[in-house]
């Protein structure tokens, strides 16, 4: 059954003139861990509001639960739990007061859910005194996280939770998130980075409001449809720009140390290829054949929008 | 119930450790009370006065002594000539001139009338309108003073004349602080109530609290409620702090009038604040827009509540727009009950017109106010 479903949702600002969602269905199942990948701007956070009951579609119809966003929005507040892009619980107060307080409001208790936030709140215990101002950024996203948790939301909508964090509290906090959906619950998570997006049960790719694909990762990847390799020689810069001018490749992106190539295989192979560089005055020629990452597959299906 | 007594909780929390905001609360009222009422004096003293006398009789000295005896007016120079003493007035070192005439004494008693130039400079009109006043009414007693001594060396009928004698009510000394303080008193309620109750809401929006809050079950009057009411106690406080500490112990001022009765209305005007500064919120997506808007109204409000001028000598038109603010009619009221001692039935106008701006604003301010945009 599904949890979460969005039909043909849009929405749009300034009068029409910005297209932030075009026309998005998705459905996320019952205990499912889901996640958004888009650039910035990309209209992550405007799905995120509507399904809220924040901000009310142009047109379309989007139910949490069963209970639709605009005509049930208050049975929704009750069994959602939300956390913003931006850190929004109250500077001013301390770890342990901003817990209380957002327990009380959903007319709970700390003491009642303890369970459900008991692994991420001893990491925050040792300070929870301390202003939650004052928190590291990694901690706050904990903080925010337990104060989303305390009413045992059905559904977790985590707004960008990794943006902004270190690299060891990112993955601390995916390692949460998968704790919680063996409890069953289902989580909604957005995320500009690539690397995450492995770590979720299915993801849906947006480009400027609309899905490019959704699918497991797993099967996203496989359905690029070339066979990628990877390059490097010792002069990157010029690499690119020769295997650009090449008519027989088809893309080449930069990709850390490596330059991740397709190319018409029935013309080209990576021994014709390597060859050929050593030719032009490369050094030190390493091609590799690679299997693609979800990043290629989002660039890929980038080129493929920008042409349609 | 509950949960408006957490959100409770929670405000005073954090109003208390508002580092800017809490001194401000308590030592405003302090410094504004003792400050403002000493300097808003509209008692004119020490006009400079040049003396052209060309008499140098007795009669004419006695005058001039007793002019500058009334510790109104301060002897600028005794010129021998108009022209000079006219120099004086264009280099600002006097502001009248007193020109008595020569055969000043000998006309007085031979033809029992003699004329006094006055000329005074009008730039401040106030001050000209008041040392003219001053000046006249000195002549008048050495006038008076004069016929007396004649009349009776003379025996002759004493004339008939109107002696006008003048109870002051209220404020028997004439004590402008005591006009002063309750007005400013009401000014300082309306400072906090609006400014702090708008920027505490902005700030939600500003910071995105407001966003965290929206997403649970909170009620859209026990939001309000919550921030309205700390600032509703805090409103009462200041007002009672400056009444009973300030206004009592600084100046004397005892209030005639039923406190119960002050403190209802102030109870029903605190709403009426409140409730702009709620509107106000609902309009501003920053603290700074807030700010501004705040003080556009304040100031308007302020200055044309009949603070420092009377609002019935307004233009007709000013004293519609007047009419048409909140402070005006509690600044009357306190006046009213704190000096005059009115009772409910004095003010019973003032208490519908103020349950209609509380209702208007309080009105807009939630219609404008939504949850979900």
């Amino acid at each position: 059954m599904a949890d979460v479903t969005l039909n043909n949702i849009v929405k749009t600002y300034n009068k029409g003139e910005v297209k932030a969602v075009n026309n998005v269905s998705f459905e996320i199942n019952k205990g499912e861990l889901f996640g958004l990948i888009g650039a910035d701007g990309s209209g992550k956070t405007s799905i995120f509001r509507i399904l809220t009951t924040l901000l009310l579609p142009d047109s379309g119809t989007a139910s949490i639960n069963g209970f639709d966003v605009i005509k049930d929005y208050k049975t929704i507040r009750k069994n959602i739990g939300y956390m913003p892009g931006k850190f929004s619980l109250y500077q001013d107060l301390s770890v342990q007061e901003n817990l209380d307080f957002f327990a009380t409001i959903f007319n709970t208790t700390v003491k009642e859910n303890y369970d459900l936030i008991k692994d991420i709140y001893i990491q925050l215990e040792p300070f929870k005194t301390r202003k939650a101002g004052k928190l590291s950024g990694g901690m706050k996203q904990k903080l925010a996280l337990c104060c989303a948790l305390i009413h045992r939301p059905t559904v977790l909508l985590l707004d960008e939770p990794t943006t902004g964090v270190d690299v060891v509290s990112r993955k601390e906090f995916w390692e949460i998130l998968k704790g919680l959906k063996q409890q069953g619950i289902t989580i909604l998570v957005s995320t500009p980075y690539m690397d995450e997006a492995n770590l979720c049960e299915r993801i849906a790719l947006l480009q400027n409001g609309s899905i490019m694909s959704i699918d497991r990762p797993n099967n996203i990847v496989k359905q690029f449809p070339d066979t990628l390799f990877a390059m490097r020689a010792n002069d990157m810069g010029r690499l690119q720009n020769v295997l650009r001018s090449n008519k027989l490749i088809k893309s080449c992106f930069s990709f850390g140390d490596f330059h991740h190539v397709t190319m018409d295989s029935g013309e080209l192979t990576m021994d014709n290829l390597e060859k050929q560089l050593i030719e032009s005055g490369f050094q030190n020629v390493i091609i590799k054949e690679i299997t693609p990452t979800v990043e290629d597959c989002f660039i890929y299906l980038m080129g493929n929008a920008m042409e349609n | 119930m509950r949960t408006l007594k957490f959100l409770l909780q929670k405000e005073f929390k954090q109003i208390f450790r508002n580092k800017a905001l809490l001194p401000l609360i308590f030592i405003a009222p302090v410094v504004q009370l003792l400050i403002l009422p000493l300097a808003s004096d509209y008692e004119i003293k020490n006009i400079n006065i040049s003396i052209v006398d060309h008499d140098h009789s007795v009669y004419s000295q006695q005058l001039v002594s007793k002019i500058t005896a009334s510790g109104y007016f301060q002897l600028a120079d005794y010129s021998p000539s108009f022209q000079e003493a006219f120099n004086q007035i264009e280099k600002d070192k006097s502001d009248l001139i007193l020109e008595i005439p020569q055969g000043f004494e000998r006309n007085l008693v031979r033809e029992n009338e003699e004329k006094l130039f006055v000329a005074m400079n009008a730039i401040n009109g106030v001050k000209a309108s008041l040392g003219g006043a001053y000046l006249t009414q000195i002549i008048s007693t050495h006038n008076n003073d004069i016929r007396m001594k004649w009349s009776q060396q003379s025996k002759f009928k004493p004339s008939p004349k109107i002696e006008v004698t003048t109870s002051n009510w209220f404020n028997p000394l004439l004590n402008y602080q005591f006009f002063m303080v309750p007005g400013i008193l009401v000014v300082l309620v309306t400072m906090i109530g609006a400014y702090m109750c708008a920027l505490n809401i902005v700030k939600e929006k500003e910071v995105g609290t407001i966003e965290q809050i929206n997403v649970t079950p909170i009620k859209k009057y026990q939001f309000v409620l919550g921030k309205l009411l700390p600032f509703w106690v805090i409103g009462l406080f200041i007002f009672s702090f400056g009444l009973f500490v300030v206004a009592h112990l600084v100046y004397g001022i005892v209030p005639v009038g039923n406190l119960f009765l002050l403190y209802g209305y102030l109870a029903i005007y605190l709403v009426a604040i409140l409730g702009l500064g709620l509107l106000i919120s609902t309009f501003s997506d920053t603290q700074q827009q807030a700010m501004s808007i705040t003080f556009f109204f304040i100031m308007i409000f302020i200055l044309m509540s009949g603070l420092f001028t009377s609002i019935d000598s307004m233009p007709e038109w000013a004293y519609i727009i007047a009419k048409c603010s909140p402070v005006t009619y509690f600044i009357e009221v306190v006046r009213m009950v704190i000096l005059k001692g009115s009772g409910f039935a004095d003010i019973k106008n003032h208490f519908l017109i103020m349950m209609g701006f509380a209702t208007l604003l309080n009105g807009l301010a939630i219609l404008n106010y939504r949850k979900t945009s």
